[in-house]
């Protein structure tokens, strides 16, 4: 999924379809968070209680980190499409090849 | 087995948003590809992410970019296919190499481990919860700050009144045609 | 003996077995398939009752005509009406008989799926209503209630309900219609902005009863009436005055959810065409009406499970006056209402569905701003405020201890007021240079003579 979201960002020209590209690999980077966080492929060392803790406490992490991840995609999602909104309103073509505003 | 197979049809999906010309057919398999990896949380055990991923990526987010592709009709071909074709073949070289070594690097070691190690409710909202509201309060007030900021500022954007004196004629005219919708 | 049921009836039985699970699914699927029908009758009739007319009553109608020779002789030429039951399913034959019409320039992939899309949610919202008591042990209720016992219940329902924009949206784009892509995004655009409000106001409901499933909110309903442990009354949350006022926000979104009216701007006949569905025939426009249905019967079984203690016929704990007097009276009432469970659920979604027709029939449509209007500025903060009072008045239980039940209420209540009045202050600074405000002057402009009785002398 991730591969697929880098590949989409590089070749697609709309931008609407790079912002759901970018979703993508974000959304990939959070499946993998949870799974490592339910199967915990390093296991921790300690007295079985200390391990046991440890468990809990990195299934918990796992999951913290999905839900700040999606706080901040759908925080990025609104600002962004504001942003391609007021370049549409702007110049009525949002083909990012010709943005090159910027170039030198 | 279940796991393996709504993995397979996510990855078809992903590859779909990638390759269909329409930005609404691309949408359409995002909101399918958010909708498997739901399920595909609840196999893993962790439900309340699945349903806020529900909630927020399929049932939110995704209806605002098929809201902002239908408002500004970006939904047609506009793109001639000759004149992107270094860049398909260069996007293509690099997917397989970045796909080559996150395979190489993660997968191999990882074959073959099933074993479970998270107690089987690890996903309850109980846990959640408590966990958010005392080890993890100021992620959480800093992430509802951040959330506040995406709100103004895309309010702010959306306005059509740019408060500058440079833009006064626009203002002007934008008064007189009345506050839009 | 109980061994066996005890084991026969908990569901974990069936779990292992996906054939058994999909008959469970089953089972819930066509009771609403079958209810469906009846609940167009019933708002054909009850509409036109209200609007002082008489429904269809002509079509199950059993006539013996007078020259029969099979019939009896005090039969012939009798007529037994069944007050039109069969009215439905003329309609679906003659929606069924319709001309299936696809323009030609659809994407024909999404026209296809989108009714299909607009009738997914409301079956799948169907699957965590509680519908008895699942979770006691020996009760047979266990098979009825499929995933009631999931332990989001009602953040399962929040999720499916956002699900429902995409049928609209897609059904609107898909007609290739530029008119139904606008009735579309503005019915979407109403959805998204109800189904807000419809969540701050389930949270509050959710703290005040602890726990997300919704099995857990029928058990907190059916304790003392607001804590106090002698009141042989249940404490269903719309006696509560925090849940009184979630309760009122929620019917409220749920009637713009389901596009109903008075929310049915998009959907109405005369108003931008036919918004979405205008380029749906026949069958197409059965599922999406089918959908539409559906969805109001469950979410009154939603508002049934959370508001109205779910599956309890009356507000009384008969289980607390059975412990204190001896007759036989309040044991029957105990087990009636365990034993008639869903007849009591199914009675109250009668009760919300009655609730909707009688809304239909008695108020008229709201514009499209002022319907945005409700929803943002004004059941937004009324539920936010109601979450800040629900939190303030476990606060001050939590403080205060189990003596302070009152003294918490009057917290929950007085901080309440405080948000609510300084709102309406601060908002009414701003409304009155706000020009959507404005209110139309009632005089008319022209001014009128007075009539002077003129004796023209004819009657002399």
């Amino acid at each position: 999924m991730f591969t697929c979201g880098v590949v989409g960002v590089i070749v697609r020209r709309n931008p609407i379809v790079i912002f759901m590209c970018i979703e993508l690999m974000l959304n990939a980077v959070n499946l993998t968070f949870l799974s490592f966080a339910r199967y915990q492929y390093v296991l921790p060392t300690g007295s079985p209680a200390d391990v046991k803790n440890q468990i809990q406490q990195t299934a918990i992490n796992g999951q913290i980190m999905v839900i700040f991840v999606m706080a901040v995609a759908a925080a990025e999602v609104a600002v962004g499409l504001g942003i391609i909104m007021a370049i549409f309103r702007l110049r009525d073509n949002v083909d990012l090849d010709e943005l090159n505003l910027l170039k030198g | 087995m279940a796991f393996g197979a709504i993995a397979g049809v996510v990855a078809l999906a992903s590859l779909g948003v990638v390759a269909f010309n329409n930005a609404i057919r691309s949408a359409l398999c995002l909101v399918l590809t958010f909708f498997l990896l739901a399920v595909l949380y609840f196999t893993l055990n962790a439900q309340f992410l699945g349903i806020i991923q529900i909630v927020v990526y399929t049932g939110a987010i995704m209806v605002l970019f098929l809201f902002v592709i239908m408002l500004l009709n970006l939904g047609g071909i506009n793109a001639v296919m000759q004149k992107r074709d270094p860049k398909i073949i260069f996007g293509g070289v690099l997917g397989f190499a970045l796909f080559s070594l996150v395979a190489a690097q993660v997968l191999l070691p990882l074959q073959g481990v099933t074993t479970v190690r998270a107690p089987d409710d690890f996903g309850k909202p109980e846990y959640l919860g408590s966990a958010l509201f005392s080890n993890y309060v100021w992620p959480f007030e800093l992430a509802s700050i951040l959330l506040l900021i995406g709100i103004v500022g895309s309010i702010l954007l959306a306005k059509r009144r740019i408060l500058s004196p440079a833009m006064d004629a626009l203002n002007a005219e934008d008064a007189e045609r009345g506050v839009g919708e | 003996m109980e061994g066996l049921f005890t084991n026969l009836y908990a569901f974990e039985w069936t779990r292992d077995n996906p054939w058994l699970m999909g008959a469970r699914v089953l089972l819930l699927i066509l009771p609403i398939l079958m209810l469906v029908p009846g609940f167009i009758w019933w708002e054909r009739r009850l509409l036109s009752w209200m609007q002082d007319r008489i429904g269809p009553n002509r079509v199950a109608t059993l006539t013996i005509k007078k020259d029969a020779t099979w019939a009896p002789k005090f039969l012939r030429g009798s007529k037994w009406s069944f007050w039109g039951l069969l009215q439905p399913i003329a309609d679906g034959v003659k929606l069924f008989f319709k001309e299936d019409i696809t323009p030609i320039a659809v994407d024909k992939a999404i026209y296809f799926i989108a009714p299909a899309i607009a009738l997914f949610p409301a079956f799948a919202l169907g699957a965590t209503m509680p519908f008895g008591p699942a979770h006691k042990a020996g009760s047979m209720y266990a098979l009825l209630t499929p995933v009631a016992d999931v332990p989001i219940g009602v953040l399962y329902m929040m999720a499916i309900s956002s699900l429902g924009v995409y049928g609209i949206v897609l059904g609107g784009y898909a007609s290739n219609n530029k008119y139904s892509l606008l009735g579309g995004l503005r019915s979407s655009a109403q959805l998204i902005s109800y189904e807000l409000a419809m969540g701050v106001a389930l949270a509050s409901i959710v703290l005040a009863s602890g726990s997300l499933r919704m099995s857990d909110m029928v058990d907190v309903q059916q304790g003392p009436l607001w804590g106090i442990s002698n009141l042989p009354i249940q404490n269903w949350f719309i006696f509560t005055p925090f849940g009184f006022l979630a309760a009122v926000i929620f019917l409220i979104c749920m009637i713009a959810e389901t596009n109903r009216a008075p929310f049915d701007l998009p959907e109405a006949e005369n108003e931008l065409i036919a918004g979405y569905h205008t380029e749906y025939s026949s069958m197409k426009f059965a599922v999406y009406f089918m959908g539409e249905y559906a969805a109001m019967f469950v979410f009154s079984g939603i508002f049934a499970a959370v508001f109205l203690g779910g599956y309890n016929l009356l507000p009384i704990r008969w289980d607390a006056l059975a412990g204190t007097s001896s007759s036989g009276f309040f044991h029957a009432m105990d087990t009636l209402n365990v034993v008639l469970a869903p007849l009591w659920f199914v009675g109250k979604m009668m009760l919300g569905i009655t609730f909707y027709i009688w809304l239909r029939a008695t108020l008229p449509r709201l514009r499209y701003d002022q319907l945005m209007n409700l929803g943002w500025k004004s059941l937004l903060p009324l539920a936010t405020f109601n979450f800040i009072g629900v939190a303030a008045w476990l606060y001050a239980k939590s403080i205060l201890g189990p003596q302070g039940t009152w003294m918490s209420l009057a917290v929950m209540v007085g901080t309440l007021l405080v948000l609510l009045v300084g709102y309406g202050i601060i908002t009414k600074r701003s409304n009155d240079k706000d020009f959507a405000h404005r209110t139309v002057d009632m005089v008319d402009p022209t001014p009128r003579r007075s009539v002077e009785l003129v004796d023209t002398g004819a009657a002399s």
